[in-house]
């Protein structure tokens, strides 16, 4: 509790400094960033902030011990969240810069992906055209160069600069291609489904192997969502709850019209559509609260129908689940299973 | 002037006065002139560009804090009523992607400089077909105001058609009752139907009405580059009438193309509209590709360098461009094959975009260069093009595409190939032909201080966006969580640099059209050798009554008749 006071006592103060602040040095700072990530974006690599760390310990001490009630995790700073670059934090504005930390094993693969492949080939040939272009620009100005060369071909180079991008997009699409194998793996039989419904303007979340009830989510009112240290339009009244650390089979579809059910730091955007069902493994590497926000034009609210996935240990999610009026599978899965294998074998007779 | 080519000069018997110009009604209302039309076109480009840029405008005001602060006031609505301001907020998304692509855009370049100045490089006295080439530009103006009219008509949520430039079922379909949707629809057919015959007239006209001796591999680049976008235009157009068509009778004749309840499928909307969609961002942005070629090698007194793959490098950029559609889709849950096919065969698009790009730094390498207007212009164009280019290459790959779909980063990218891309290379050639087109000459000291602000104020707009992109801001939100104030506050400092960047712009052609000199047929030296330069400023009413004739000892770069041969 204290790290949520903590947290919304440092709001009103950044809110403050930042009138004191004033333009000039919002100006300085946006610059000072914009340099820093022309240069040293490759270096944004993700790092692991022990006052997270600290922090999700003490949130899933804070939950309740098991099956005496629910109440909803307080979320931590910098983690399933976007980064306020005004914070004080010491590399806030870094964060601030690039993707959320990730917190699936091919969330932080395709991260590894763009800070590794990516972003410094990007960099380097942006820079290297601006290079050639101040150099031209230099070099053979008309006080320089006064008679114009008549070269209009060299097909050395022309082979050169045709065959070496071609290149670097193979060694590109090694990682790429492996990534999309990767997000594209079928779900295990034991994967626990949730069904991501979308409707106009809010989610809801059913869950079919534990009594297929549904839970519906709306966005926290600015007042609640302040009140219980969440950040409003990510806020939600009624979590996706999950449990961590196992394979998840997330489907998706919609009542009305295309949503897309998208949270950042899972690596994870599958569309919501009408007349479809949409499957995808999902396995949350650790408890947590991670937000995300419906990314599909879908009518008037499309900007306040948020998502929060609550990520639980296994016993914590079988509480809530029993909570919410559903079944543990558990016991009656063995049970079921004994009973269908004679039936099994009498087919194959 | 070369010699008239026989058989030629009987025709031209018959127009003895050159200058002969209608009056004003016939003039202007209904012009066979392929200049007037082109003027006409920018004119109109030029007034839906205002539209367009100042909804732009009301956008990066309401973005710059977060809560809603202006929609009330434009919907008409009680404070608080946030569905009214969210319905509000789709319908000026809608309108300023509209607007930039078919109204701004799209007449800018091909019906405007394409109209000017694609008879005059190959020396053709008009457009091969002139009424329809009038009927193309009124059919543009008539789907402006069917755009324009939709946002006064009920569409769901309030007035006007609030589904995104993208139209996708069924949020166009049963998500948005009332007429406003229609007439948007009607608008791209009106639109579309005038750029389909725009396209066949190119398309003729650069195949029929060459001077004698302009093979096609004499041809400026920037003729290749409309024939290219004419034959894209062509090809996608019709999927995109026939995708909004059904769209239309999904919305009122009970017929279920894209509706799973009658068997439909809402994807399948999108794989029609993407059939068109993507090859239209080609279509917006290879004409520029055209206009740079010709502005870097006039500021360079240099040919263009390796002419030959720069002309198939845009016929390769507009074959590929029909086949990578899916990946505006890579979230709708494709098959990982086809993920996978359309991620590879996205990427082989930056290997002719790249022979581009190093093209023209060859062209100016060993050159002697200039930095007039036209020129500081494209140099802009190439560096932010690249760094365009190579977020497209990031996007991509589909499965990082997961996490950045329908964020930021694709707005920042493609406002970086489009606003910064296909719109410099549209100032470019705007200073570039400004004088050949009026006989006024532009203030250079105004438009170099228009570039500047320019490319300052897009860059403190789109730069940040990648930030916000990444860190999970998605589109088309009309207000967001705190944590992403800062770099939304920054983007609309840039909106209002870029404005102010835009009034030396209107002085500028202000000054110009009042008190501009005469620049003579040719005021950028010698650099600049293709067929307008030997006309006079502007050029006479018919131009080319004798046809110039490329001979024998002309190249792709040089038509200019032989008595004014750059010294060597």
């Amino acid at each position: 509790m204290g790290l949520i006071l903590d947290k919304i006592g440092r709001i009103d103060m950044g809110q403050h400094s930042r009138l004191a602040m004033g333009r000039v040095k919002v100006t300085l700072l946006a610059l000072v960033a914009l340099l820093g990530a022309m240069f040293a974006p490759a270096a944004l690599a993700q790092d692991e902030a022990p006052v997270a760390d600290a922090a999700v310990v003490e949130t899933v001490e804070a939950a309740p011990a098991a099956a005496s009630g629910y109440t909803p995790m307080a979320p931590t700073i910098d983690k399933g969240m976007p980064t306020d670059p005004r914070d004080d934090r010491p590399g806030a504005m870094a964060k601030s810069l690039t993707f959320q930390d990730q917190y699936t094993e091919n969330g932080k693969y395709a991260l590894w992906m763009h800070n590794v492949f990516l972003m410094p080939v990007i960099t380097i040939i942006s820079l290297f055209v601006l290079g050639l272009l101040i150099y031209a620009v230099v070099r053979f100005r008309r006080s320089a160069n006064p008679e114009p060369s008549r070269t209009t071909h060299n097909t050395a180079i022309e082979v050169v600069w045709t065959i070496l991008p071609a290149l670097i997009l193979v060694v590109i699409a090694v990682p790429s291609m492996t990534l999309l194998a990767r997000q594209y793996e079928t779900p295990p039989e034991d994967a626990v489904t949730i069904k991501a419904i979308g409707y106009q303007w809010y989610w809801g979340y059913e869950y079919p192997d534990h009594g297929g009830f549904e839970v519906v989510s709306n966005m926290k009112k600015k007042a609640d969502a302040l009140a219980d240290g969440e950040p409003y339009q990510l806020a939600v009244d009624n979590r996706m709850v999950v449990p961590a650390g196992v394979p998840l089979r997330i489907q998706t579809t919609a009542a009305d019209v295309i949503h897309a059910f998208s949270v950042p730091a899972l690596w994870f955007k599958q569309d919501a559509v009408p007349g479809r069902l949409n499957e995808k493994l999902l396995t949350i590497e650790e408890p947590g609260v991670y937000y995300g926000q419906c990314s599909e034009l879908c009518g008037t609210l499309h900007g306040y129908m948020p998502i929060a996935v609550e990520a639980l240990p296994m016993e914590e999610f079988e509480a809530w689940v029993l909570e919410q009026g559903g079944e543990v599978p558990g016991a009656d899965v063995a049970q079921a299973d004994a009973e269908e294998a004679p039936v099994e074998v009498a087919l194959a007779d | 002037m070369a010699t008239t080519a026989e058989g030629f000069e009987a025709h031209h018997d018959d127009h003895a006065h050159a200058d002969h110009k209608p009056g004003f009604f016939a003039r202007w209302f209904m012009s066979t002139n392929h200049k007037d039309i082109g003027s006409l076109y920018l004119m109109f480009a030029i007034v839906a560009g205002i539209v367009g840029g100042a909804i732009s405008g009301i956008m990066r005001a309401e973005l710059a804090e977060p809560g809603i602060q202006y929609l009330y006031w434009w919907a008409g609505a009680s404070e608080g009523d946030l569905a009214a301001a969210g319905h509000m907020w789709n319908v000026f998304i809608t309108a300023h992607g509209l607007i930039m692509v078919f109204f701004m855009v799209m007449p800018a370049m091909i019906g405007g400089f394409g109209n000017w100045f694609v008879p005059l490089m190959i020396g053709a006295p008009d457009m091969a077909f002139p009424r329809m080439n009038n009927v193309s530009f009124w059919l543009t103006v008539a789907g402006f105001l069917s755009l324009l009219f939709s946002m006064f008509v009920p569409g769901g949520g309030g007035q006007g058609a609030g589904v995104g430039w993208t139209v996708y079922a069924p949020l166009s379909t049963t998500g948005s009752v009332g007429p406003a949707v229609d007439f948007a629809i009607f608008s791209l057919h009106l639109a579309g139907a005038g750029s389909i015959l725009g396209a066949t007239n190119f398309i003729t006209t650069i195949f029929n009405l060459r001077a004698p001796g302009m093979t096609l591999h004499k041809m400026p680049l920037f003729v290749w580059s409309v024939l290219v976008t004419a034959f894209l235009l062509l090809l996608a157009l019709p999927v995109l009438a026939a995708a909004i068509t059904m769209l239309l009778t999904d919305r009122n004749f009970g017929t279920t193309f894209f509706d799973p309840a009658g068997g439909g499928d809402p994807v399948l909307y999108q794989h029609l509209f993407w059939f068109f969609g993507h090859p239209e961002v080609y279509i917006m942005i290879l004409p520029g590709f055209g206009m740079i070629s010709q502005i870097v090698a006039t500021f360079s007194r240099k040919p263009v360098f390796g002419y030959l793959g720069m002309a198939y490098a845009m016929v390769a950029i507009g074959v590929v461009g029909f086949i990578v559609w899916a990946h505006h889709m890579y979230t709708v849950g494709l098959d990982v094959n086809t993920k996978m096919y359309f991620t590879a065969a996205t990427m082989v698009i930056a290997v002719p975009t790249g022979v581009k790009i190093f093209s023209w730094i060859a062209t100016m390498w060993g050159g002697s260069l200039q930095f007039k207007s036209p020129m500081v212009w494209s140099l802009g164009f190439i560096f932010l093009f690249t760094v365009g280019g190579v977020t497209g290459v990031v996007l991509a790959n589909g499965g990082i595409d997961d996490n950045l779909h329908d964020t930021y980063y694709v707005v920042a990218h493609f406002h970086y190939v489009l606003s910064m891309g296909a719109v410099f290379s549209m100032f470019a050639g705007f200073y570039y032909w400004f004088p050949k087109m009026s006989g006024r000459m532009h203030s250079e000291v105004l438009s170099h201080v228009h570039f500047w602000l320019f490319f300052i104020g897009v860059n403190v707009v789109f730069f940040p966006q990648h930030f916000l992109g990444m860190q999970g801001m998605p589109r088309r939100y009309p207000d967001y969580a705190e944590a992403f104030t800062f770099w939304h506050e920054i983007s609309t400092l840039g909106y209002w640099i870029t404005a102010a960047s835009l009034i030396t712009f209107f002085v500028n052609i202000g000054y110009a059209l009042f008190a501009g000199k005469q620049p003579g047929n040719n005021p950028w030296g010698e650099g600049a050798t293709t067929l307008e330069w030997t006309l006079s400023s502007p050029p006479p009413y018919h131009q080319f009554e004798t046809l110039p004739v490329i001979e024998d000892h002309h190249d792709y770069h040089n038509h200019l008749p032989a008595g004014a041969q750059p010294a060597e």
